[in-house]
């Protein structure tokens, strides 16, 4: 992972295994705390919104991409630009639901779990739970309200890990003047 | 070719950052002797002078102090009213410094929230569909630009007129907050920024953006 070359601070290689043990870390620090899968799904996807709040800015800040006018736009920046920026993954965009507010994010790899397997006793972990909080909390701050689930993953026995993204609304409420 | 200050506005219209780069000072101190030769009068919290303009010392200007001590508002710095000090002829001859009273911080928040209404205006008045807010404001002796971000935050800075590569200064300031703000896990969002490295940053790209009158971009 590199940051973007168009900073002044000196771009820094950092060794994905370390940020796959420190996610690692996490989420088994989480599972002991809360004993209860569906809690550890809840309290990742929290984290994630905070994260993802946060990351939006610095998103904008460095690729000076303006609004998406549509979701199918929408869905392109993050499978294309976003991932790339993050997780050095392009994942491909599939299964547009006819309505065009639904479509899914198929991902070849998922950096955050290289060399994980999850054990039987945690069968309803979403270990990559993290992401779907930082795609919602991104998508909130550009006043989209999303809805992210993992629909396939491959620590489940599936072939591919797919993220499922639906748009429910336009949040209305604090739109910056100039956005009508 | 100078920038005055920066402010950062959050979603709601509140100022979150303001830091004053350059304040032009044009300060004058004088003494004087019984009876003064200047009306002075209060104003919002302050004593200026009304009538009486001379030697640099204009009309509008605030009394910053008396006798080498500075004024709080109203009142010397020992709490005595300045205008009863004054009428006393046993005080004088006093030293009385005049300048141009600085903007106290409640002042700066309820300008930058006025701007933040005023922004949006910009657009509603637009004949065209899909206007942006106000950009630019122009006076003859500054410029203020102004950049909002997608999720709603504005950076404003306000500069010489003459000031080449402002727009290039706002997104290297959104960088700078993206990073040295945003990612401090102890900054919460929309609430006053008081993260040093956020000051040092800030100062040091409007150092290079004066020098270079032009920020290109990639460097």
């Amino acid at each position: 992972m590199s940051r973007q070359s168009n900073r002044t601070t000196d771009s820094k290689k950092m060794n994905s295994e370390l940020f796959t043990l420190t996610y690692g870390a996490l989420v088994t620090q989480l599972c002991k705390d809360y004993e209860n899968d569906e809690e550890v799904n809840k309290q990742l996807d929290k984290m994630g919104y905070n994260i993802g709040v946060r990351l939006i800015e610095d998103f904008l800040a460095r690729s000076s991409i303006g609004r998406c006018q549509d979701f199918r736009e929408t869905a392109d920046v993050i499978a294309k630009v976003a991932f790339k920026m993050y997780l050095g993954i392009t994942p491909s965009v599939t299964n547009w639901s006819p309505a065009g507010d639904e479509f899914s994010l198929i991902l070849e790899s998922n950096p955050l779990v290289d060399f994980v397997e999850l054990p039987d006793n945690h069968s309803t972990l979403i270990y990559s739970n993290l992401l779907c909080g930082v795609l919602r909390g991104a998508l909130e701050m550009v006043q989209m309200a999303v809805d992210v689930k993992f629909a396939q993953d491959t620590l489940r026995g599936d072939s591919v890990t797919e993220i499922r993204m639906k748009f429910i609304k336009r949040i209305e409420e604090n739109l910056p003047a100039g956005d009508e | 070719m100078v920038i005055f200050s920066v402010y950062v506005v959050n979603k709601a219209g509140g100022l979150i950052y303001q830091y004053d780069n350059y304040v032009p000072r044009s300060e004058v101190e004088k003494t004087f002797s019984y009876p003064l030769d200047l009306v002075l009068k209060h104003h919002d919290e302050k004593v200026i002078v009304s009538f009486g303009q001379r030697d640099g010392i204009k009309v509008g200007h605030a009394v910053l102090s008396i006798n080498g001590a500075d004024v709080m508002g109203k009142s010397t710095a020992d709490g005595k009213d300045i205008l009863e000090y004054l009428k006393d002829s046993s005080n004088y001859p006093v030293s009385i410094r005049f300048g141009r009273a600085r903007l106290s911080s409640n002042e700066k928040l309820m300008l930058a929230s006025m701007f933040h209404s005023l922004f949006a205006i910009g657009s509603q008045l637009s004949p065209e569909v899909g206007s942006s807010g106000i950009e630019m404001l122009e006076t003859d002796v500054f410029k203020l630009h102004c950049f909002q971000t997608l999720t709603g935050i504005k950076f404003i800075v306000l500069a010489d007129p003459r000031q080449s590569g402002i727009d290039a200064l706002l997104r290297k300031i959104y960088e700078i907050y993206s990073d040295f703000a945003l990612k401090n896990p102890f900054y919460s969002l929309e609430m006053p920024i008081r993260c040093e490295l956020f000051d040092q940053n800030l100062k040091s790209a409007l150092e290079v953006a004066e020098k270079a009158g032009n920020f290109g971009a990639g460097s």
